[in-house]
């Protein structure tokens, strides 16, 4: 890759969701307002841009990272998955989607793409996480409203469903 | 809060990070993880004229233990140093702390160098670079050197490095048979920042207690085998020498009082440790 010079656009190529999507960035630009901006992904949120609050979180290449924290450039060849992949066709939640629902947990839901991205991948890895490990996770995350209750309960009852459990 | 402009470049071999940092000096900044760095481009703390990603670079990754001495090299993430099987019997003190760098969505990407380039005062992993008396591989086009932690780290985010090197690896010394080791760190919310930070390693000649988030670096002092209201005496002294930073999140005072309590425990759960 030459240099890329921080006065123009390049063309940026990664899988997201599945789909190979190209957009042009300047150096600078965070991959939160690549997704958002140049590819029209708005399921994931920009909240501080500093990499407390993690609701941009993605999956980047298989693991959980802060989209705010990437330049779009860094993530060329990449492959990504956004909330917007979570749900297995239109019109159906996923397991851990509709496991929110159930347990109200969300309010305003702003900092649910990043919460779901988070666990989506968390419960792939550990199948059968305890309420401390999944709390000690969900340190990387704030929410305003639900004081976390519900939240842990819905991760706990999709990781139950899961594992084959019944609704 | 979005960053001001610069040139990319995604160096193919360290020989090309070299070149760059050799031309370019103090107007070029090594990207790793990005997890320090672009927060400071963000809020515009760095304005570098070109970033060099040197994640790409093959021969800049591996763990590996070679005389007594865990090598990290500079694109191993922090997630990988802690998934590292032989951590645990290696180094049990850096088993203890990497749990506290940042949070896991962070850590995923976050480098284990990139922590000690940037140094935070606050950062566990510069900590546990003085705790353990390690080093930092430096090198440039011209030159390559090592530099033992305790000079490495000047102050407040800055460091021994010169503006055409870039740190190679991070090398923490194996823990030695019979040693006890505790890390424990007070922080609003697990992962944030620490307000105060403090590892302990007990050996037979005494206990080293090593505090950072308080000083403009991580700081070390020996409390040999002091105990009772000894101990207690050594560590007021030392709370007062440090310095203590006031901040939105902790008083001077506060800091000074968790050295005293939080800097015990972690001395007595060392020690408490030592076979």
């Amino acid at each position: 890759m030459p240099r890329l010079s921080a006065e123009q656009r390049h063309r940026v190529r990664l899988t997201l969701n599945g789909r190979a999507v190209e957009g042009d960035a300047e150096p600078r630009m965070l991959l939160t307002d690549f997704l958002r901006h140049v590819l029209g992904a708005t399921g994931t949120h920009v909240g501080c841009e500093h990499g407390v609050c993690g609701a941009c979180t993605i999956d980047i290449d298989g693991a959980p990272a802060r989209a705010c924290l990437t330049l779009a450039v860094q993530a060329d060849g990449a492959t990504i998955r956004t909330v917007e992949g979570l749900a297995p066709e239109p019109g159906r939640l996923s397991v851990l989607q509709e496991a929110f629902r159930r347990h109200h947990a969300l309010q305003c839901g702003f900092c649910t793409p990043g919460i779901l991205m988070s666990l989506d991948i968390y419960l792939r890895d550990n199948p059968s996480p305890s309420e401390t490990e999944l709390r000690e996770f969900l340190g990387g995350h704030l929410c305003r409203c639900t004081g976390y209750v519900p939240i842990v309960a819905a991760a706990l009852d999709a990781a139950r469903l899961l594992k084959g459990g019944h609704a | 809060m979005k960053p001001a402009k610069f040139d990319y470049l995604r160096a193919a071999s360290l020989a090309e990070a070299h070149e760059t940092l050799a031309v370019e000096g103090g107007d070029a900044s090594i990207i790793a993880g990005g997890q320090t760095l672009v927060p400071l481009l963000s809020m515009r703390m760095a304005r570098p004229k070109v970033l060099v990603d040197i994640m790409h670079v093959a021969e800049l990754g591996g763990i590996a233990v070679k005389d007594n001495t865990i090598r990290v090299a500079a694109t191993e993430r922090q997630a990988s140093l802690l998934a590292w099987p032989e951590l645990t019997k290696r180094q049990p003190l850096l088993s203890l702390a990497m749990p506290w760098v940042g949070h896991a969505q962070t850590r995923t990407r976050g480098t284990v160098c990139g922590s000690v380039a940037l140094a935070d005062p606050s950062a566990e992993i510069p900590l546990a670079l003085i705790a353990l008396d390690g080093e930092i591989e430096l090198s440039s086009a011209k030159s390559k050197r090592r530099v033992a932690a305790g000079d490495f780290f000047t102050g407040l985010m800055s460091t021994a490095r010169e503006d055409d090197e870039l740190i190679e690896a991070v090398r923490f010394p194996c823990a030695k048979p019979g040693d006890g080791h505790a890390f424990r760190e007070f922080a609003r919310r697990h992962g944030d920042f620490a307000i105060v930070a403090c590892a302990a390693v007990a050996t037979a000649q005494g206990t080293r207690l090593t505090i950072g988030g308080v000083a403009d670096r991580p700081t070390a002092q020996d409390f040999g085998t002091l105990d009772g209201s000894a101990l207690d005496d050594a560590l007021q002294d030392f709370a007062v020498t440090l310095e203590a930073r006031e901040d939105l999140n902790a008083t001077a005072g506060q800091r000074r009082d968790l050295v005293r309590k939080l800097g015990r425990q972690t001395i007595e759960e060392a020690r408490a440790c030592r076979a």
